[in-house]
């Protein structure tokens, strides 16, 4: 045998040890309950955090199920029993796409596809969480604005019990809708958790506190003779120049000569 | 590393039943069969695409699938179904369409001035099972061979050769005759040799 030939067999020899070794591994441990809560077999939660701290979110066959904060995963588990009729099980971290999403979601404003199981909400519901889904970040828009956009302009009170039931807070921004005299309002997980959410998105609770203290439910262009809402991302680059001044009424707008802004729609067209 | 090798037989010892019972009842028994396969089906996605992260989605994915299918099937073919080579196709499409779809990450190998490559992982990849795994000299380097050579070399290697797999079941997941594949695996081994040999820190092979 030549020196060239036995080179050869040692170097087939350790590129198939090398291969071998390759094959030892083994599957991330998300991917069972990843495939089960797909299927729609086991569904699944982990614990994120969020702008409020850890909070427990579920998925299942259809998509992200829940989002609850509670003090155990016992208590959440028991609390999920309840509501959804079906057990879900811990896991250490989602499945990939999922987790990417969810992060995104959370923690920025890049707004990726997300599922969302809304199957066990009524049509009224779902009408009222898919128009908060629309509300940017950094922006607020009023009860009345939901009921009004959903051309259910009289079901105000339904609205808030609507997004006091949402069961992907944070996710679905129901901290996002706050009271029709413009104040922060009340909130799932109580209303300094939603002053926090809403801090964290850049919106400052005191600036809308301030105004609903004075009255000012819009502000108008001075320039371009359009009235928003005060969060309206056209109008918030504007509050730092002195080009805008105060509404209280559309109608007060109107009948100034301004019209309603195309973007964040403050008041029915008249 | 032989202890977990006998843990995968155990397993493929328990799935002489699985068609059987998965024909009985899919919802029970489904569970059952990702767990005696999601690591060889991982595995297989994980050097094929060379990134943990597109293996585990092609690998859910595949499993998924696999659910829908035999929900479809009546039972005489869930009965019938050769589970393991059935399974292995499924990730197979699942990672060709993955690497037309998009191009494939080529991570390269940097290499210092010396000609000496250093290749750590990134930080929070340190914990991973698969990447401890991957500090034995060169596994790391060869890992990343593997997930560049051209897709039949590829395909064959990874089967016959870090999936274990006989040439016969090789052959009827990549649907070729067994001297193809086996002529594959050979002309692919050559590659790695050769390629592992080379002090060059080139990260991929021209095929």
């Amino acid at each position: 045998m030549s020196e060239g030939y036995q080179a050869t067999i040692a170097g087939t020899q350790r590129v198939l040890d090398g291969l071998h070794r390759l094959g030892n591994v083994q599957a991330p441990s998300a991917l069972l309950p990843g495939v089960l809560a797909r299927v729609g077999l086991r569904d699944a939660y982990w614990q994120q955090d969020s702008p409020i701290g850890p909070v427990y979110v579920a998925y299942g066959e259809a998509g992200i199920s829940a989002v609850r904060q509670t003090s155990t995963p016992a208590e959440f588990e028991e609390w999920y029993r309840d509501r959804f009729g079906r057990p879900a099980a811990q896991v250490a971290r989602p499945p990939r796409p999922l987790a990417d999403v969810v992060e995104r979601r959370l923690g920025s404003d890049v707004q990726g596809e997300i599922e969302i199981d809304l199957r066990g909400v009524s049509t009224f519901q779902r009408a009222v969480l898919q128009k908060t889904m629309e509300i940017p970040r950094g922006e607020v828009r009023p009860y009345g604005w939901i009921a009004r956009e959903i051309g259910k302009p009289g079901a105000v009170r339904a609205v808030g019990t609507a997004l006091n039931h949402n069961p992907v807070p944070l996710l679905i921004p129901c901290h996002r809708v706050v009271q029709t005299n413009g104040r922060v309002g009340e909130y799932a997980f109580g209303s300094a958790a939603k002053r926090a959410v809403l801090e964290a998105e850049g919106t400052s609770p005191d600036l809308l506190e301030d105004l609903a203290k004075r009255g000012v439910r819009y502000l108008g262009d001075t320039e371009d003779h359009t009235f928003c809402l005060p969060t309206c991302a056209g109008m918030h680059r504007r509050l730092t120049e002195p080009r805008f001044v105060t509404f209280r009424t559309p109608q007060q707008a109107v009948s100034a000569g301004y019209r309603a802004c195309d973007v964040c729609r403050p008041a029915l067209a008249s | 590393m032989s202890a977990e090798r006998r843990v995968i037989e155990q397993f493929d010892e328990t799935t002489a039943d699985l068609p059987r019972d998965l024909a009985l009842g899919l919802d029970a028994h489904f569970e059952r069969l990702v767990r005696c396969y999601q690591d060889r089906i991982y595995v297989f996605c994980l050097r094929y695409t060379g990134s943990p992260e597109d293996a585990e989605e092609i690998a859910q994915d595949a499993f998924v699938s696999a659910y829908r299918a035999l929900c479809a099937y009546p039972t005489d073919r869930i009965r019938a179904l050769a589970l393991r080579p059935w399974l292995y196709q499924i990730a197979l499409n699942g990672c060709r369409n993955r690497a037309r779809g998009k191009h494939v990450r080529l991570v390269q190998m940097e290499g210092d001035e010396d000609g000496h490559s250093e290749i750590e992982p990134e930080a929070d990849e340190r914990e991973r099972p698969d990447v401890v795994l991957e500090r034995y000299e060169g596994t790391r380097e060869l890992g990343v061979l593997v997930a560049t050579l051209p897709e039949r070399y590829r395909e064959s290697i990874i089967l016959r050769h870090i999936d274990g797999m006989g040439y016969v079941e090789a052959a009827r997941v990549l649907g070729e005759p067994v001297g193809t594949v086996k002529s594959n695996v050979h002309r692919g081994v050559q590659m790695l040799r050769e390629a592992m040999g080379r002090t060059a820190n080139e990260g991929s092979i021209q095929g």
